[in-house]
């Protein structure tokens, strides 16, 4: 499969733009490789013994009551074994190295991402700034970024393809994750659990920017918009749709902890409550 | 007096469901008239609905699998075709359709499609190759079977009547607790789970105390044929991991009927609890499907290479290693759960471990293969075809087991094409295999050839087409059950993937005019012999279709290969063995239990999902009763005279010289 997704024009996964990513493919591909190297020559023996043990092949030799062998069958409990024995070893060292949980090696002391998804959209909080956007996420390029992520209803996972790994979301937890852009761009960011009706809308715009420009971006953003508040928050927990990025000029910065504590209730789920059967009502879809 | 259920349920302006639900209500009605105008109902009744016979109860589930498979291929197609056209478009499914469309495939697929097709296998199969006349259980058996389909009656029903679950196959909370999804979907989802999985639960008791207690004289367990172990295995893991299901969704219906907080986002309630039970059910549950179509190829592999299995022992060691491997490894369906790197590197590993006793079976099988005559009917077409795409999907599946991989691919259609290729590519070519295989001994005719092996080619094509895009945009970061997207690089192989459904679609038709064909043809397909593959296990030994009593005599089991053994014999000694001492032989009367207490389960179960008290009351004491009358019976068995069992094993024995003579001479 691999060989036919490079020739395509995105192949995300295999075209990362972060350390995170291209360690992540790296271990993907090795461990590909090692098992091609028992799977292409089994798949060649199957097709080979088929084709020549065909009933209508008299060079064939017809063995009717061959059914053991002990060498065999120490090699065909043997080669897989050991493609394990070193498989497993990469799956051991990865699953250490790529934890999502453990910090970038990096000069830069990492940006505080915080990331709470709603129904259906995703908001981000960047504590130390005191700023805050919807559906989109803007970071420097080349600085390492430390995600909390939480949600504020259903279970949903935060992924950006280009970056590297995904980890989910729950209410009332926080997870983390440690990514990094290694140049500026823009890339796919995107909800990988389903969540319900607007899920399929839950993506956004991922921008790596140079150092100067964050800084600029940040500074505009402080300056317009509204604020981020309980009470805003509350507005921003309804169900809705496709939702245009916006930002917040202002943040409450205690909001997301009290997200994880449960002490702003978790979203309302659809609107018209528990008994409303089963015409659910949701808010209606912005025109494409 | 209907609790939630009013005129608002039937969905009057969505064309789609109502038509289709028209469509078949007529279908039924016409069905059910013809048969009633014909006469056939007292014959239905006796010689099947009320029948106890694990061979007709096979075949029933097996029929019924086939025509759920329609029903889950139509979500299938939809679904395919909506993703094929949903480029920055909203395509013609809205979302609250789209979701149920995926939760039905999932959901119908795997406990009414695969699940009775491998249980019919092995209601069909499992006693004759035993050398044994019914299960343990012969009654329980009949109403396993009915509670399967009072289950999928329901999950059908939910299609006209309400809705279906909008959460996925398996649905996870919160989401699927009454705040989020506050329908009547999960609760149809639920109930008739709960219902069916009470039926499948009977099956795995009725088949591990039917392996392990009941057999032909001098049948060993380690003289039994593979088949019987894999079987053993999945009733094994069924018994082990369906009380986990049931009380997984009994707490889950908990939350959404009485306020509790099993898994809610409030009071304590914690939905990682639920992941975790729900999947050390659900990687089990894999294995219940896979290891009975393991069996298969086993038995088609040998047969049809003129050669026992490579490697007897080994696949008996391989069969148990997996049955208990897989309780080990359900973490890796979250390694992005955030559990920590030595939690994810542990269940990966554990998750590798598995493909070493996976990998020595398809060595095994290759090896069955080496030095032998290979005739290429159709199962073993579906066996070959097996092997190869087996390989591919359990390479995928290992790579999404190392924690790394998984962290880009989880949730992926990667992930989606990897579990069709294991499912499609072992599951259903297994039940295709089983079904070519073993349908002269159901019916006394073969299935007509060259259409089956259209049948094959078309589904072993299309499966190519259909699912290595999926790997493709899964590697390009696309995620599952999107309703619509906007990621140009993504459209193409969504094309081609739909263009493979239609391909296995045609596979399908081919298989539906291979039966008609096959039914029409039945005369110059007739098999008098009763062993038409020059098979090698017990099942072969008897008629075509068995008498009701499988065996006239229990044949005495000297080897692995037990048939085999006796045709050398008979050959070697240029004539079958002297003829038997008959004697009256006593089975299992019908009972309408299994009917019965499914009918009143199917109106329980539609109760509860719309809060009509009243009657699941009724239908409650109704099921009770049932079982009440059953237990209170005085008659339980009726008697087949020796005459009688003379007269049908003489014309057996007959048909078995005149074979001996024709290979002799």
């Amino acid at each position: 499969m691999a060989p036919i997704a490079l020739t395509a024009c995105d192949p995300a996964v295999l075209d990362p733009r972060g350390a995170i990513g291209i360690a992540d493919k790296t271990i993907l591909i090795d461990s590909l490789a090692i098992m091609l190297a028992i799977v292409i020559p089994t798949i060649l023996a199957i097709l080979a013994f088929a084709w020549w043990f065909r009933a209508a092949n008299t060079r064939a030799t017809y063995r009717p009551d061959w059914a053991y062998s002990g060498r065999i069958e120490l090699v065909v409990w043997g080669i897989p074994l050991l493609v394990i024995m070193l498989l497993g070893g990469v799956a051991w060292i990865g699953s250490h190295d790529l934890d999502p949980a453990k910090p970038l090696a990096s000069n830069s002391p990492p940006l505080e991402v915080q990331v709470v998804s709603l129904d259906w959209k995703w908001l981000f909080i960047y504590p130390n700034l005191g700023v805050a956007s919807v559906n989109q996420l803007v970071v420097p390029a080349g600085v390492p970024i430390h995600f909390s992520l939480t949600s504020a209803s259903v279970m949903s996972a935060f992924f950006i393809p280009r970056l590297g790994s995904m980890i989910y979301t729950m209410n009332g937890m926080r997870t983390q994750l440690n990514l990094v852009a290694d140049a500026p761009g823009t890339f796919l960011g995107l909800a990988s659990h389903f969540s319900g009706d607007g899920f399929s809308d839950m993506h956004f715009d991922v921008r790596a920017v140079p150092a100067q420009q964050f800084t600029a971006w940040i500074e505009a953003t402080r300056s317009t918009g509204p604020s981020l508040d309980p009470t805003s928050y509350a507005a921003l927990e309804r169900q809705s749709m496709n939702t245009k990025p916006f930002t917040f000029r202002a943040i409450d910065p205690d909001l997301f902890n009290a997200i994880v504590a449960q002490k702003l209730p978790p979203g309302p789920g659809p609107e018209g409550g528990p008994e409303s059967g089963p015409d659910v009502t949701v808010s209606p879809r912005a025109p494409r | 007096m209907l609790g939630k259920l009013s005129w608002s349920a039937i969905p009057f302006d969505q064309p789609i469901p109502l038509v289709t639900g028209a469509v078949v209500l007529v279908a039924i009605i016409a069905v059910l008239a013809w048969i009633t105008l014909k006469g056939w109902m007292p014959y239905l009744w006796r010689e099947w609905i009320t029948s106890v016979d694990h061979k007709r109860i096979g075949i029933m589930y097996m029929l019924f699998a086939m025509v759920m498979l329609l029903r889950g291929f139509a979500d299938a197609i939809m679904m395919r075709s909506q993703q094929a056209i949903a480029f920055h478009s909203e395509g013609y499914l809205p979302p609250e359709h789209y979701d149920q469309i995926f939760s039905a495939h999932g959901t119908i697929m795997i406990f009414f499609v695969a699940m009775p097709f491998v249980i019919g296998l092995m209601n069909f199969v499992m006693p004759l190759q035993l050398g044994i006349r019914d299960v343990a259980f012969p009654t329980l058996n009949s109403v396993s079977f009915w509670l399967t389909a009072s289950g999928a009656l329901l999950v059908n029903m939910s299609l006209v009547v309400g809705e279906f679950a909008r959460t996925g196959w398996l649905p996870f909370p919160p989401l699927s607790e009454i705040t989020y999804s506050p329908g009547v979907g999960v609760d149809y989802y639920l109930w008739s789970l709960q219902i069916s999985g009470v039926g499948t639960l009977l099956t795995g008791v009725n088949f591990v105390t039917t392996v392990l207690k009941l057999q032909a004289p001098g049948m060993t367990y380690m003289r039994m044929p593979v088949f019987c172990w894999t079987a053993l295995a999945s009733s094994l893991l069924i018994v082990a991991a369906f009380p986990v299901l049931t009380a997984t969704l009994a707490m889950l219906l908990l939350d959404r009927y009485l306020d509790f907080h099993f898994f809610t986002n409030e009071a304590g309630g914690n939905m990682m609890m639920f992941m975790n039970l729900i999947w050390i059910w659900g990687h089990p549950e894999v294995y219940i499907l896979i290891l009975p179509a393991f069996g298969v190829f086993s038995e088609v592999v040998a047969t049809f290479s003129r050669k026992p299995l490579f490697g007897y022992r080994s696949m008996v060691l391989a069969t148990m290693a997996i049955c208990v491997l897989s309780f080990m490894v359900w973490l890796h369906h979250f390694f992005t759960m955030g559990a920590g790197a030595d939690v994810n590197a542990v269940f990966g590993i554990a998750s590798m471990i598995i493909a070493v006793p996976t990998g020595v079976k398809v060595f095994n099988w290759l090896f069955t293969m080496y030095g032998g005559r290979l005739v290429y009917a159709s199962p073993l077409l579906w066996a070959i075809g097996f092997m190869i795409t087996f390989v591919i999907g359990g390479m995928t599946g290992v790579l999404l087991a190392v924690p790394p991989a998984d962290f880009v691919l989880h949730n992926s259609l990667f992930l989606v094409a990897h579990f069709h290729n294991v499912i499609i590519g072992g599951v259903v070519f297994g039940a295709f295999a089983g079904y070519s295989y073993w349908f002269p001994k159901a019916f006394g005719f073969r299935l007509h050839e060259g259409l089956g092996k259209a049948a094959f080619w078309c589904w072993f094509i299309g499966f190519y087409v259909a699912f290595v895009p999926l790997y493709v945009v899964g590697l390009m970061g696309m995620t599952r059950r999107m309703q619509h997207y906007d990621v140009a690089e993504w459209h193409p192989w969504l094309l081609v993937a739909a263009g493979g459904a239609v391909i296995i679609l045609a596979g399908i038709i081919l298989q539906i005019a291979q039966l008609a064909v096959s039914i029409r043809d039945r005369e110059r397909l007739r098999d008098d012999t009763g062993d038409p593959w020059d098979g090698r296990s017990l099942e072969w030994s008897t008629q075509s279709p068995p008498p009701a009593f499988n065996f006239a005599v229990l044949p005495r089991v000297e080897g692995n290969d037990a048939y085999w053994i006796m045709k050398q014999r008979a050959r070697r000694l240029g004539g079958l063995s002297d003829e038997p001492v008959y004697s009256d032989v006593e089975m299992p009367r019908n009972s309408a239990t299994g009917f019965v207490c499914a009918f009143f389960a199917t109106f329980m179960g539609f109760a509860l999902i719309w809060h009509i008290w009243w009657i699941v009351a009724v239908a409650a004491v109704g099921a009770y009763a049932t079982f009440v009358v059953f237990a209170w019976r005085d008659r339980t068995e009726y008697v087949i005279p020796a005459d009688e069992v003379a007269r049908i094993d003489r014309v057996n024995r007959n048909v078995r010289a005149r074979v001996l003579e024709q290979v002799a001479s």
